[in-house]
């Protein structure tokens, strides 16, 4: 929550969200991330620190990983986003699920719809990713529960399976 | 009955689709009708009067509710051991964040103005910062003596040995504040209304901490509070006794509005305000045989509490248990300290007081190893606790558990023999330093001494008509595992499918008081309860004549549906019963400490950059003996997890106070370890089994904080030679030991090489 001038002038944001035109009046800068979870309740993007640090409200924007706590509203004008709910149909999505499932890569789960989402940022630039690549390319996604170890481990699993098949 | 089981299988999370699909409901995804924000007002010096309080007349104030100290309708304090804290100060503060006043809006920007528009003035009164400060009692800031707890433990004639004594060894050690930073902040949602009282959502550990707080603050009796845990994103400690105070603040909030509200911190507000990792200070003069045996010593364990006891008398007591380690003291004399500083409460933190002392304990090993002229493996395998000996509170180990074989294991899955040394030579050139560290410990499950009776948890299991089974219990889920571990015990012990378990969601109103989830006591204590009341639906079962010994899910479905029709619930529920042989002597704090403790030998393997003086762990090794594991990837993320947090414990987490305020007080500049930080954490169990938990379980959620910052801190020492005595270890810390004896041994060469 950042305070906002006082006479906060709203103006009309159109973009997409999980495949679906929305139009609303907001501040222009209104973050993203409280647009998402109080305009149009999709309340899977969580806050964790509100500065960028720990990846929380990772949501995709035209393709991009961004914090959505970074993101004034109206720099998302136009824009296609994708949040942890609009990516059931997804293809990487289910493997993901199910590795993390299976590996332990959730814990009390507060992280893991932005470290799902940045895992399926990285399998889709880098399918075959090795240990390392996953390492860094979840690094701007903060995990307090499990020290990452099963989330590596989900991820290698995930990535194996979409390869084997 | 099924042939498989579900004990010691890794079966899907219960609440683990939810999760992984972002539909998990926590208390900021929670709004309700006419809800109103939240917001505190805190003092902003370290100890004063309040003189007065000024509202900015620019702020339109009939729109907001303003709650102060004296609209509190019951007692103003936050009920838990003595009742010290005020809810909100009136007259005094004692810490630089203490809450004042409390206000609500509809409209969270405006709240946020308003809460910079008033402005309190103080007459300021001279502060405590540190221990030192605390111990000369000048001033003296709370009670009698700024002591809000001592203990003394005492075995044998310890004054006699030191004159039997080759070596006396002292060393001193020091751990800091740590922030728990579970990713989602303290929140809740509170509800009132006449008829039914107060009503809570929150983010929490112990509902009914939070219930026992509400009903004092509220001035209501038990049926007209209720609290509901809802999904709870990391807690560790955290979240023990802080909900007590937020919730508080949220239920006068809407006692007075009549309107539900909702206070949840920001990150900043969170980290500055809410409670930490006790900073310690151990001091330990030990008595050494020529052949390196302790035979006795002194320990004095100091812990900071800061401005309010909460929980610090018992983070004391685990930290005074733990402060001898793993090895057999023939004589001791343990003098520990809780004292006030102001500052806020330093609070419950995975480990509680027992990675303070147990720090200290394992640096101090090494340094007894040096002094004798031994290896640290081997000072560690004179000293080791052996069964029936006893420990320093003359606890008899009844377990049989080989100290011995876990270091040999650890040091041979670690390749320690031949890493040390190839390092050791490897370290005579070149920038990089490496070096070998060993940890060895231990942790006991359930609370501590008598603690256990006076808790007389109760829990609940009951079938529905269609055979499925719910588990009732306080013990609340925050990703360690509850909700499965504890479905486990309960599908296992009435022989039907994990799939017919489910639990329900804590909710006072709903579930009895199993206690609260810490202490690792949840899987071993409330798991072993839980066996019971779902052997007494069975037993029920049975002597209703409606099920066989043998049955199939069918058959126990048909039996339920049977007994359901004329009887109006089918419930069992089983009270804890301490063991007959369990004997603890609070005022001499001697005998059995705990029903079990897990064991764990930790190797660290680290690099010290000596351009950066940078520290980087390299390998972890945690074997660990943790009784039956009930779970072995909830396990294993329990380790890992732990082992993650004692590495930023060690070398990353550092808390910088200014004036009693913590000032790094983001992610940004307090650190803690991201995914590219991390070595390999490798864990491995021995399964021994425990007589007193389910299924031979002890608790595993503390253990793995305990080791690491020693086992590192060793290896870094292995690898310079020097003896850091001090937590966090940062690269300053390194320059400003490494960095001169560097430049002088750099000097005569730079010179060589331009001549």
């Amino acid at each position: 929550m950042n305070p906002l001038p006082a006479a906060s002038a709203k103006c009309e944001v159109s973009f997409t969200v999980n495949g679906e035109a929305k139009k609303l009046l907001a501040h222009p800068m209104e973050r993203l991330l409280d647009v998402l979870r109080n305009d149009l309740k999709l309340t899977g993007t969580k806050e964790g620190c509100g500065e960028g640090e720990c990846g929380s409200c990772s949501v995709l924007l035209d393709g991009m990983l961004v914090n959505s706590c970074l993101v004034p509203v109206a720099q998302a004008s136009g824009a296609s986003i994708v949040t942890i709910e609009g990516m059931s149909a997804h293809a990487l999505m289910h493997p993901l699920q199910k590795a993390f499932l299976e590996c332990g890569g959730a814990q009390c789960g507060i992280c893991t719809p932005g470290m799902i989402l940045a895992a399926v940022h990285l399998l889709e630039n880098k399918p075959e990713p090795s240990a390392a690549e996953i390492r860094e390319g979840l690094a701007g996604n903060l995990c307090r529960c499990t020290g990452y170890m099963q989330i590596f481990e989900a991820v290698a699993r995930a990535a194996r399976r979409r390869v084997a098949k | 009955m099924q042939d498989r089981h579900i004990v010691g299988a890794s079966v899907p999370r219960k609440e683990g689709w939810d999760k992984v699909t972002g539909a998990a409901r926590y208390v900021d995804d929670m709004v309700l009708p006419g809800m109103l924000y939240g917001a505190t007002v805190r003092s902003n010096i370290a100890r004063g009067k309040i003189r007065k309080t000024t509202f900015d007349p620019s702020v339109a104030w009939d729109e907001f509710v303003l709650v102060k100290a004296q609209d509190i309708p019951g007692k103003n304090c936050i009920a838990l051991i003595l009742d010290d804290q005020p809810c909100l100060a009136s007259e005094t503060v004692n810490h630089p964040e203490e809450p004042i006043l409390l206000l609500a809006h509809a409209d969270r920007h405006k709240l946020r103005r308003a809460v910079e528009a008033v402005s309190i003035e103080y007459e300021p009164l001279p502060p405590v910062h540190t221990i030192e400060e605390s111990e000369r009692r000048a001033p003296i800031i709370w009670g009698s003596d700024n002591t809000f707890k001592s203990y003394l433990v005492e075995k044998g004639e310890v004054d006699a040995i030191w004159k039997e004594a080759a070596h006396i060894i002292e060393g001193e050690y020091f751990t800091g504040a740590q922030e728990q930073l579970y990713i989602e902040n303290n929140g809740v949602i509170a509800a009132f209304d006449p008829k039914n009282g107060v009503t809570v959502w929150g983010s929490l550990q112990c509902p009914y901490y939070v219930h026992k707080a509400l009903m004092a603050l509220c001035g209501l009796p038990e049926d007209k509070v209720r609290v509901i845990q809802m999904e709870t994103g990391g807690a560790f400690g955290g979240k023990e006794e802080y909900p007590s105070m937020i919730a508080g603040h949220a239920a006068l909030l809407a006692i007075k509005s009549r309107r539900p509200v909702k206070i949840v911190y920001d990150r900043m507000e969170d980290m500055v305000a809410t409670t930490k990792r006790h900073p310690s200070q151990t001091r330990h003069r030990t008595a050494v045989s020529k052949d390196g045996k302790i035979l006795g010593g002194e320990i004095e364990f100091t812990i900071d509490g800061g401005a309010y006891a909460t929980l610090s008398s018992v983070v004391l007591s685990r930290g005074t248990i733990h402060a001898g380690g793993p090895y057999y003291w023939p004589s001791v004399r343990i003098r520990t300290k809780a004292l006030a500083t102001n500052t806020p409460p330093h609070g419950a933190f995975r480990g509680f007081g027992a990675p303070q002392s147990l720090f200290a304990m394992e640096r101090h090993m090494d340094h007894i190893a040096k002094v004798v002229g031994i290896s640290p493996a081997e000072i560690r395998r004179r000293n080791f606790l052996k069964p029936g000996q006893t420990t320093t509170t003359q606890q008899v180990i009844r377990e049989e558990i080989d100290l011995h074989h876990l270091l040999d294991r650890a040091l041979e899955l670690s390749d320690y023999a031949a890493k040390k040394a190839r390092f050791a030579n490897e370290n005579k050139a070149g920038m990089l330093r490496k070096g070998m560290g060993i940890a060895a410990f231990l942790h006991g499950a359930g609370f501590t001494g008598s603690g256990e009776r006076y808790l007389n948890s109760v829990v609940g299991v009951e079938a529905g008509a269609d055979g499925n089974v719910r588990v009732l219990v306080s013990s609340a889920e925050f990703g360690q595992g509850t909700n499965t571990v504890l479905c486990q015990i309960a599908a296992e012990a009435l022989g039907l499918p994990y799939e017919n378990v489910a639990i329900a969601q804590p909710d006072t109103a709903v579930v009895p008081n199993s206690g609260p989830t810490v202490a690792s006591r949840t899987a071993m204590i409330v798991g072993k309860l839980v066996q019971s009341a779902a052997k007494g639906i069975k037993e029920t079962l049975t002597e209703a004549g409606l099920l066989d010994d043998d049955y199939t899910p069918e058959q126990f479905r048909a039996a339920c549906q049977k007994y359901l029709a004329v009887h109006a619930a089918l419930k069992s529920y089983a009270r804890y019963e301490a063991p007959g042989n369990v004997y603890w002597d609070d005022e001499k704090y001697r005998g059995e400490a705990y029903g079990a403790f897990a064991w764990a030998v930790y190797v660290a393997e680290v690099t010290v950059d000596l351009t950066t003086y940078a520290v980087t762990v390299d390998d972890f090794v945690a074997l660990q003996e943790v009784g039956k594991v009930l779970h072995p990837v909830l396990a294993e993320g329990q380790i890992t997890g732990g082992v993650a947090q004692a590495i930023g414990f060690a070398l990353y987490e550092k808390v910088v106070w200014q004036n009693g305020r913590m000032i790094n007080n983001q992610m940004t500049n307090y650190i803690m370890p991201t995914s590219a930080d991390l070595p390999p954490i490798r864990v491995f169990f021995e399964e021994l089994g425990n007589a007193h938990g389910a299924h031979g379980a002890k608790g595993i959620g503390e253990l793995p904080m305990d080791g690491p910052a020693p086992a590192i801190v060793n290896a870094v020492e292995d690898a310079t030679g020097i003896r850091f005595r001090s937590i966090p270890l940062l690269p300053e810390d390194l320059f400003e030991a490494l960095g001169p004896a560097l430049l002088e041994q750099d000097a005569p060469s730079s010179t060589r090489g331009t001549a």
